[in-house]
This record gives structure tokens, sequence and C-alpha cells, in this order.
């Protein structure tokens, strides 16, 4: 057997009566990479907090480290032992230089009070060094693509001696690419002996490289697999308990149907070029592609957000004024944005006031005040609608799980009763079961007669919820498949052989 | 040249220049040493307040309360000097704690309450100013102990004009410039210099570096008091009288100063330099107004235009890039952005 | 669903406090507190400050400050002065002429403050930072640095005169407040300060137009400074640049005091009025103790400091549970 790194056995974690962690075993191998998975909330993260020092378990934990048995990890301990975490939002200086990013660790724990700039360009020289990439050393962090900046948190954790690599959520912003260069990365800590410990709830790009991985549900430990024994659908059952069943939705289109949304040759320098998009009613499409196929300038620009420099969009039949919001909201065309927590949602406000915010226009009063009681019922009709569970209408959006929230977003424009329904990721980041209701609203609304596009990464997710799927590459359709008549892997085959 | 382009200070410089150039052509006596001297005499003490803005602005905070903090610092020690002798090094020392004892208080209260910096510093501002007043009873002092004035006149180089009057680079603008030589080897060359950069741009990654968070906010204040307190003392040296309320109701001409330098408030950017720019453009925008002749009245519409033009133009700037970063880098490799390019030509 | 009850904390903890400084200065004041007199005197003294601050709320709200709402009521009290002055001999045409005058000129720079921060994008403490200095510049250039004074008795009525017994600028202010109620609970616009103030991304997001709403707030703000600078003028007799320069950060203060957060999204007129009172009781009843009015700053300072300190506590308190 080869030699273990860290062991941890019986690892307990309470907080405020909630049961974190039960009675969990885990362990990593030197120069091993291994993938720790679960949903929101099933206790990945208290994991890592505890391995890292930040938190403490909780009576009758062992942890052997390196050879040492203890019962818990100190900040300082784990940093001494060499255990690094690159957290999901890199924790660097968005004002300060390359070299000064990589180097501020050091520059912390050295005794001297002064800096050596001189000194600073070494380390961060060395650093970059170890994982093979040159950056430019006196750009502003802020100037760099999310990609660089991961290198430059990765360089940084790797100015000290370092045996254990955690990185949180590391793929989520970068396109596939930038994910295969950074797995280059690894495989190459991995020779120098250097463990990685990947923290994720999307595997699929991740399998190949891992060796083992470990899954988490609601606080205990569902396995650790050899990687070769896993694929997408058993990680899912693990993760969730269940086999997720999709109902794949089709629709009849009546073929004197005329269509609700037509755009032709949009285009736009950057974002996206000759498209051509026909929506009919009742239709679920689906688009798909990688990370910066351009999918998102494409719906911003449905929305009025992103005015494309040429092409037209009619909605049934009338011109689409897209260089406005407020025009192209009022013909009907409502947008859920993937980042819920930034443009979906205001946090810190009720409920009530969020779900609101698109359809005061038709709640006022004769002297054109706003009519509370009438608001009052359309909010109550609507959570009531969409099975939104919450404590009272005036409690803070923060306060509710992922899936509420994103029935919140959805709420705000099924209120103004759309026409055309514009989905960016809507799932992403929320647990199974809510997912697949949030699937099954979306279908509903397409059998009233809605045209609903949803955009995903995730290919079951547009393959088994929509019609038909457009797929997206450079800023181009490339491709066009009906679900019924196409599987999994051959739409993955076809965005692979598209991609560099 | 694209790194000096992209700096803010060289366009604050280029507007300097031009600014110069015109009042030179129209008033020469502008760009004369014994002028230059005087203005880096005349506005010391609005420089070595905006030290400590430019601290207290990197390290994403902002401070109401430095002109009350000079005012007491400075009124308190001429006092105490008059009344049991002193020197100026004591001066200068008892100003130094007085400072330090109420900058640090703000930063205590920001920190420890988690109150936003302008709320607390316009509380301490009213407490500390309207504590002042009652006890001095806003009587003016007008006797100094006899070593401020020795000590004002004295010139580290002193030459003559052609009439034979002497004039030179004043032990005041000394000050001025050995606090700024101290405070840029400071943010440049040490560990608490660049602490400060760091929380200002992002203070949990600075938590997660093991970077002190609460010292770090009550030393940027203290040090602010300590600067003020340092400009009080010149201020009395400058115009040989005490006044409580002099100094109060300058502290956004000093931060607008401070911003013209390119420091932004967010927190995170200034320089030393960039400062004594934005210190000496709105000294030079007086000045000139005074060379040229034009009527005192007019100087704050002035710099009012040139507040709103300047950080206007940057803000245009910076707003311009983000419309399309909003997109294009979230979602767009450089290398995707190019081919997209070419894919459409 | 603690987020609200924090807010509701926080009025009551003003509420203590202005009970509490009321019963300290009627104890104190022995019997000269509740005279006629006394009240009255705070009516007249309190509409000021409190039209300024409901022009400081309002920017606040939307996540902004403005810090030209002095000048800005110099300016247009100047521009009412100077109208006032030349038509001496018209005087109802006069009045009508200078309050129209006054509300254009208050409102223009509003709008103009709107301009920089929604379409240039300057951050409002910079922008309204840069209008304050050239508006105070321009007011100083328009009167040479004079005093504009004199007015007939029908302008001094506006300051210092009473319907029913009732002081004329509270009854200003208390219209100015209902109306900014409305605007911020029962209206469209005033819906939208309270969400873009919280996240402006995510309004946009929604449809709302953001660049109207940050005008309509400006403006807004503005014509609290021109109604401001119609009292102001008034009860001076006179018009000139300069005049009220304190009362800046006093309207900041009393804003956040009344519950309005700095941050933006959250606030009440009533929090604010009762922020306002709590801080005229203070400075009226120090006033009869003959005690320094720097004194009263202090404690405003004071009370400020200590509201501050205390929501912060329940508000850690509120956390832990």
């Amino acid at each position: 057997m080869e030699n273990q790194f860290l062991s941890m056995q019986h690892i307990n974690k309470r907080y405020a009566g909630v049961q974190a962690l039960h009675d969990i075993d885990f362990s990593i191998r030197e120069g091993e990479i291994h993938c720790l998975a679960g949903t929101n909330g099933s206790g990945k993260s208290t994991l890592v907090k505890i391995i890292s020092g930040v938190e403490q378990p909780d009576e009758g934990s062992l942890i052997t480290i390196d050879g040492n048995a203890c019962h818990h990890l100190s900040r300082m301990d784990a940093l001494r032992y060499g255990i690094q975490v690159i957290y999901q939002d890199l924790s660097l200086f968005p004002n300060l230089s390359v070299k000064e990013n990589i180097s501020m660790g050091e520059t912390m724990a050295a005794k001297s009070h002064f800096i050596s700039w001189k000194g600073n360009h070494e380390i961060a020289l060395n650093a970059m060094k170890k994982i093979g990439v040159t950056l430019p050393l006196d750009t502003t962090v802020a100037d760099l693509t999310m990609a660089d900046q991961q290198l430059v948190a990765i360089s940084r954790a790797l100015t000290r001696d370092v045996r254990l690599l955690i990185l949180d959520e590391p793929t989520t912003a970068l396109t596939k690419k930038e994910v295969n260069a950074l797995l280059a990365v690894i495989k190459d800590l991995k020779k120098k002996g250097i463990a990685t410990l990947f923290i994720s709830h999307k595997l699929n790009e991740l399998i190949e490289v891992a060796d083992r991985v470990t899954i988490l549900r609601d606080g205990e430990k569902t396995g650790c697999f050899p990687s070769s024994e896993l694929d997408d659908k058993k990680i899912e059952f693990h993760m969730t308990g269940a086999n997720t069943s999709y109902t794949p939705y089709h629709v009849s289109l009546a073929s004197s149907g005329q269509p609700l949304l037509q755009c032709s040759q949009l285009q736009k320098e950057h974002n996206f070029a000759d498209i051509d998009l026909t929506v009919y009613p009742g239709e679920i499409v689906g688009i798909t592609g990688l990370l910066g196929s351009g999918r998102t300038e494409l719906a911003l620009a449905l929305f009025g957000l992103n005015p494309p420099t040429s092409g037209t969009c009619y909605l049934n039949g009338k011109k689409l004024n897209l260089n406005s919001v407020g025009d192209v909201v009022d013909a009907g065309v409502a947008y859920v944005p993937e980042n819920r927590l930034v443009e979906g949602l205001i946090l810190e406000q009720s409920i009530a006031k969020n779900i609101v915010m698109t359809i005061l226009d038709d709640h006022l009063t004769k002297f054109g005040l706003l009519d509370e009681k009438r608001l009052q019922e359309s909010v109550a009709a609507l959570v009531d609608e969409l099975g939104i569970k919450i404590p009272s209408a005036e409690s803070a959006v923060r306060t509710l799980s992922g899936g509420n929230q994103q029935r919140v977003v959805l709420a705000k424009w099924i209120a103004t009763a759309p026409k055309l329904f514009i989905l960016d990721n809507p799932t992403v980041g929320i647990d199974v079961a809510a997912k697949s209701s949030i699937h099954t609203i979306i279908k509903e609304l397409a059998r009233d007669g809605m045209g609903i596009m949803i955009i995903s990464d995730e290919i079951p997710e547009v393959l088994y919820n929509c019609n038909r799927v457009l797929v997206m590459n450079r800023g181009r359709i490339i491709g066009e498949f009906e679900s019924s008549r196409t599987t999994e892997d051959e739409m993955q085959s076809f965005i692979d052989s598209h991609a560099v | 040249m694209k790194q000096l382009l992209k700096r803010h200070e060289t366009y604050v410089l280029a507007i300097i220049i031009i600014f110069s150039l015109i009042i030179t052509s129209i008033n020469p006596n502008f760009l004369t040493l014994e002028n230059m001297f005087d203005l880096l005499k005349s506005n010391a003490f609005i420089g070595i307040l905006a030290i400590g803005v430019l601290f207290v602005l990197i390290s994403g905070g902002i401070d109401i309360s430095f002109a009350a903090t000079a005012t007491i610092a400075e009124y308190l020690t001429v006092i105490v000097c008059l009344k049991i002798g002193g020197s100026m090094i004591f001066a200068f020392l008892m100003a130094i704690f007085i400072g330090i004892l109420l900058g640090a208080i703000n930063g205590y209260l920001i920190d420890r309450f988690s109150i936003p910096p302008i709320i607390t510093t316009i509380a301490t501002m009213n407490l500390y100013y309207g504590l002042l007043i009652v006890f001095s009873k806003g009587k003016w002092l007008y006797t100094l102990p006899p070593y401020f004035r020795s000590f004002a006149d004295i010139r580290v180089l002193t030459l003559y004009t052609k009439d034979g009057l002497p004039y030179g680079i004043s032990i005041i603008t000394v000050i001025w410039f050995a606090l700024m030589v101290l405070a840029s080897l400071l943010l440049i060359y040490t560990r608490l210099g660049r602490s400060i950069y760091a929380i200002g741009g992002d203070v949990i990654s600075a938590q997660r570096v093991g970077i002190r968070v609460r010292f770090m906010r009550i030393f940027v204040y203290a040090f602010m008091g300590a600067m003020a307190a340092i400009a009080g003392i010149v201020q009395a040296l400058l115009v040989q009288t005490v006044a409580p309320n002099s100094i109060v109701g300058k502290e956004l001409n000093v931060i607008a100063a401070v911003v013209l330098g390119g420091a932004s408030l967010a927190g995170g950017v200034g320089t030393v330099f960039g400062m004594f720019l934005g210190v000496m453009l709105l000294a030079i925008v007086q000045n000139g107004m005074t060379l040229m002749k034009i009527p005192a009245v007019w100087y704050d519409v002035f710099v009012g235009l040139v507040i709103i033009i300047s950080v206007g133009f940057s803000s245009w700037k910076a707003k311009k890039s983000k419309v399309t970063s909003l997109i294009d880098v979230q979602e767009q490799s450089p290398q995707e952005k190019l081919s997209v390019q070419g894919g459409i030509s | 669903m603690k987020l609200p009850r924090i807010k509701k904390n926080e009025t009551t903890v003003l509420l203590v406090i202005m009970v509490l400084v009321a019963l300290i200065m009627i104890v104190m004041n022995s019997g000269m507190f509740l005279t006629y007199n006394n009240l009255k005197g705070m009516a007249f003294q309190l509409p000021e400050l409190g039209i300024l601050t409901l022009g400081m709320m309002v920017v606040m709200i939307t996540g902004g400050i403005n810090l030209s709402i002095i000048a800005t009521a110099n300016m247009a009290g100047i521009s009412a002065a100077l109208i006032l002055k030349a038509m001496e001999g018209s005087p109802t045409m006069g009045i009508l002429t200078a309050m129209l005058v006054c509300l254009l000129v208050s409102g223009s720079i509003g709008l103009f403050n709107g301009f920089l921060v929604a379409y240039v994008g300057i951050t409002p403490i910079l922008a309204t930072l840069g209008t304050m200095t050239l508006f105070n510049g321009v007011a100083i250039v328009v009167t040479e640095g004079y005093v504009i004074s004199g007015f007939s008795p029908a302008v001094l009525f506006i300051g210092n005169g009473s319907v029913w017994g009732i002081p004329f600028p509270l009854l200003i202010f208390i219209g100015c407040a209902i109306a900014m109620s409305v605007l911020l609970r029962k209206t469209r616009t005033g819906f939208s300060m309270y969400m873009i103030g919280s996240n402006s991304m995510a309004t946009k997001f929604s449809g709302i137009h953001n660049n109207a709403v940050l005008m309509r707030t400006y403006l807004v703000s503005g014509l609290c400074s021109g109604v401001a600078a119609l009292v102001m003028i008034s009860r001076f007799n006179s018009a000139k640049s300069g005049y009220g320069n304190s009362y800046l950060l006093v309207t900041i203060l009393a804003a956040v005091l009344g519950g309005v957060s700095s941050d933006g999204g959250f606030g009440r007129v009533s929090g604010v009025v009762v922020s306002l009172v709590t801080l005229q009781l203070l400075s009226s009843g120090f006033n009869l103790l003959r005690v320094s009015s720097f004194l009263t700053t202090a404690i405003w300072g004071f009370v400020m400091i200590t509201v501050m300190i205390i929501n912060n506590i329940i508000d850690t308190k509120v956390k832990r549970v």
C-alpha cells in the first residue's frame, strides 16, 4: 500500500444541533489526486475546513498526518504539514501585481518587516516554474482572465513546501481548454509527489485525472471509489441516493403554427455571428456549448442587455427593440440569469419585493400609486403556484435555500406572463430534488404555450428537457439536434470534435 | 511608454504642465524659484493632511474627522507649550501623541463595531470639534511660544532676489517632503505598507494570509491622526496664530486633492507621488488665478470643474470598459475572442 | 427572517432614546421645557435641517450620498433672492416667480448630479463633492461674496409665520415628509430606489431603468434643497453662499440615526423624523440650560456612536441566535 499522507477516522461535527458530519473516515495518499464530491449541504466544505484546520472536529476523532496522530489540526499545524487551500473565490488581491500576490504569503510569514522586491520576484518566478507557466509578473491581477488568476492562486500556494493542495470548485469559471491546462498542471504536481484534493459538484471533467473519489451525502460518506469504477450515472446515484429519471419533452408543432421568435443574422463583434433562430410557442429549445461559446452573450442580446450590431428579431411578428430591456420585457421576454445571487435576486430585500419588481405597472390604484393589497395577493398566488417554501413573504431572500431562491426568480418572471422565457443555467448550484421540480415547472409553462429557451452546459439537462437542442461554438450555431433522435454520447462527441 | 500612459499620474502631470504653460504665458512670475518655493511652503499643511488621507483611502476607508483632530492637537499643544515652556520637538511629539490617540479611537470604533468609516468619522468629528470649541470657548491664540516664530523662519537654502530680499526652501517644506519620502518608503518597502494595500484590495483575502485587520485599521487611522497633528502644528507655524475654527471645513478639499491624485475611494489604489501631484494641481490653480489676476471668487468654480471633469473622465473610461468586460471576459478567453472576430471578417 | 427584525429593533432603540432624551430634558429644565414658547421654538428650528435631511435620505436609500445639498440650497436661495429684489415692484408675481426659479434651479442641479452619477458613472460622493464645490463657487461669483437681504413680509411669512398657531415651516416640513413617504412607499419610483440601493445589477436584469430612477432620485433631492432654501432665506431674511454649511454632515448623521442604511436599500421617513426630533430635543434642551451649542454638536456625535454600537451589539446577538 502506498504511503498515507493524511488519514482521518471517526470525524464528527455538530453545529448548533445539526449533524454536519457523521462518523467520516477519509484518507489521502501521497501524490494522489482525490475528488471530494457531494451536493450543496452534503458536508464537503465542513470536511475541508477540518482538514485545513479552520474548524475542529468533535471529540473522538483521530487524525493521522504524516505518521503523527492527533485529535485535530490547528490552522498553523495544517500549514506546517504543507496543506494549502485555494478557495473558490481564489482570495487574491485584485489591486496588486501578480508578483506580489504570489509572494504575499511568504512576505507575511517572513521574519523581516521589510519587503525585498527582488526576493519577491525570485519567489514568484520559482513558484511559476513549479507549474511551468509564465505570467507577466507586474500585471495587476484584476486585468487577468479567470484562468490566469487561478494559476496565480496555485503559484501562491506553491511558494511554501506543499504536500496537499486543496482546490475548491476550481472549474466552474473556466472554459474547457482552461480546465485541460489546469489538469495538466495538477498531473505535473502529482509527479512531484504533491497530492491534490478537488472539491466539486461537477465531476465529469475531473474524473479522468482523479485516482479516487469520495462521495458525501447529508453528512455521511456514501463511499470512496477508484475513479475507474465510476461514471456520471453512478456518481449521481451516490450523491443523491436516487436515480433521476428524465421524462423527455415532446411537442407536436402544428404545421400552421406561427413562429414565436424569429431572429435572422444577429451579429455582434467578439460575441456572436450569423445567428438565425426560430422558436415556436410551446417549444423548449436548448442551447449548449462550452463556456465561451457565446451562449450567454446571445441570451443577453435577446433580452436587450447586449444589443447586436446587426440583424433583426421578431416576436409574434412584431419587431423587437433589442436596445432596451424595458421594451423587450414589455414585448413579453423574460430572462433568468446564470448568476442568480448577483443578477437575479436582491438578497437583503424581502421575497415579496423581489417577486413584484417586474409587475409594479399592473398593480396601480387609480391615483397611480402602488396597490399594496393586490400586490400581496399576487405574491401569495405565485408563492402558492410555484410551491415556494417560505416562513413569510416578508423574509429576506437571503434566508432561503438555493432551490427556493431560484423559484423566487422564476416567480418574478412568471408574474409577467411572458411569451418567451430564456433561462440561463437555471439549475446551477441547486440540489437534485429541487432541480427536477424546476424542470417540471418549466415543462408546464411550455405546455401552456410559452416558448422557452434553456441554456446549459450540462448535456443531459438540455437533452432531456428540450425538444430541440442547438450547439454553439465560438459565437456561431454549429449544430441542431432533435432530442428524440439523438443520444448524450452523440452530442458529447459532436461538441468535443469542435473543441480545440 | 504604454505603462506610462496607463498610469493615472501621467495624466495629472500633463494637466499640471498645461496649466503651468498657460499661467506662465500670461504671467512669467509663475515659473520662478521664488514662487515655487512659496507654493511648496504654503501647501505643506494640506499636503501633510493628504498623506494621512492617502493611507486611509488605500486601506478602503475614509476619514472626515481629521481637521478636528488637527485643530485639537494644535490647540492643546500650543496651550501646554505656553504654560510649561517646552520646545519645538516637544510640541511635535505632544501633538502627534494626541493625534494618534484620537485617530486610534476612530479605527477601533470602525473595526470593533463595524460602523461605516464615513459615519464613524462624521460622528467623532462632531464630538471632537464640539468639545474643543466648548473648552476653548472659541478663543483665538495670538501669541505663540517664541520658538514657533524662530523655527518657522528657518530656511535650509537661502537665495536672494534682485532687490536683495531673501527667499528659499523653508524648514516646513522640508518637513512635508521628509514625511512624503517616509510615507512612500513605508508604503512600498514595508510589510505594514503592503498590508494597507492588501486590506484595501480584499479584506477577507487579507485575513486569510494572516494580516491582522483590526491592528491595521487602528494603525491607519492613528497614522492619519498623527499626520493631522503634524499638519496642525505646521499650520500654527505658517500663520503664527491658532484659531479653533480655521481648519474644520477643509476636509473635503483634502480628500478631493488625494482623489485627483489617483487614489480610489474603493480602496487599494494610490501613491504618494500621485497624491503630491493632486495637491499641487489644486495649489497651482489657486496660485495661477492670483497671478493671472482672476478674482479669487472664481476659485471654487475652477476647482469644482477640475474635480468633475477629471473624475468624470476616469469614471467614464472605467464604465465603458466595464460594460464590455461584463460579458466578454467572464465568458471568453482572449484566444477565442480573437477567433470569433476572425470568423466574422 | 432576521433582517426585518433587526430593522425593527433599530427604530425601537431610537424611540427609547428619544423618550429618554425628552424625559431628561423635562426634568433638567424643571418646567421650562414643556412651555408653548419652547415647543414653538423647536418647531421653527427643526424644518430647515429636516427638509435637507429628507433630501439626503432619498439619495442614501439608493446607496449614494449627496454632498451638494447645502450648496444647491444656497444657489437656489440666492437665485430666488435676486428675483425678489429685481421684482420688488410687484410682490405677488415676485414671490411666485422666485419660488418657481428656486425649484427650477435646485431641480436642475439635482438632475445634473443625477446625470453625473447615472450616465457618466462617477461615484456619488465624488460627483456631488464636485458639484458642491462648483455651485458654492458659482454662488460666490454671483453674489461676489455679499449678502442679499431685506425681503417683503409675505416672504418672511414662509419661515416665520404661523397658521392656527402652528409654525408655517413645520407645516412645510410635514408636507415634505408626507410627500417623501408616499414617494418611497407608494410609487414605482420609490420602490425601485430601495431595490437599486440593495443591488443595482438585479434591478437592471429585472427591466428597471436604473438611470431614470437615479435621475429622479437626485431631482427629488435637489427639490428638497430648493424648498429648504425658501425656508432658509425667509428665516434669515437674507441669502448668501455658505449659509448652513454646518448642516451638511449633520443631515447624514440624522439620516443614519433614523435607520437609513449608508449602504442603501433601507430607511423610512418615520425613523428619520424620530431622529430629527431627538436631535432637536437635545439641541433645544441644552439651549435652555444655556449650554454652548457646540456641546450639543458633541453630544449629537456621542449619541450617534452610542446608537451605532447598540445596533451592532444587537445585530451580532441576533446573528448568533
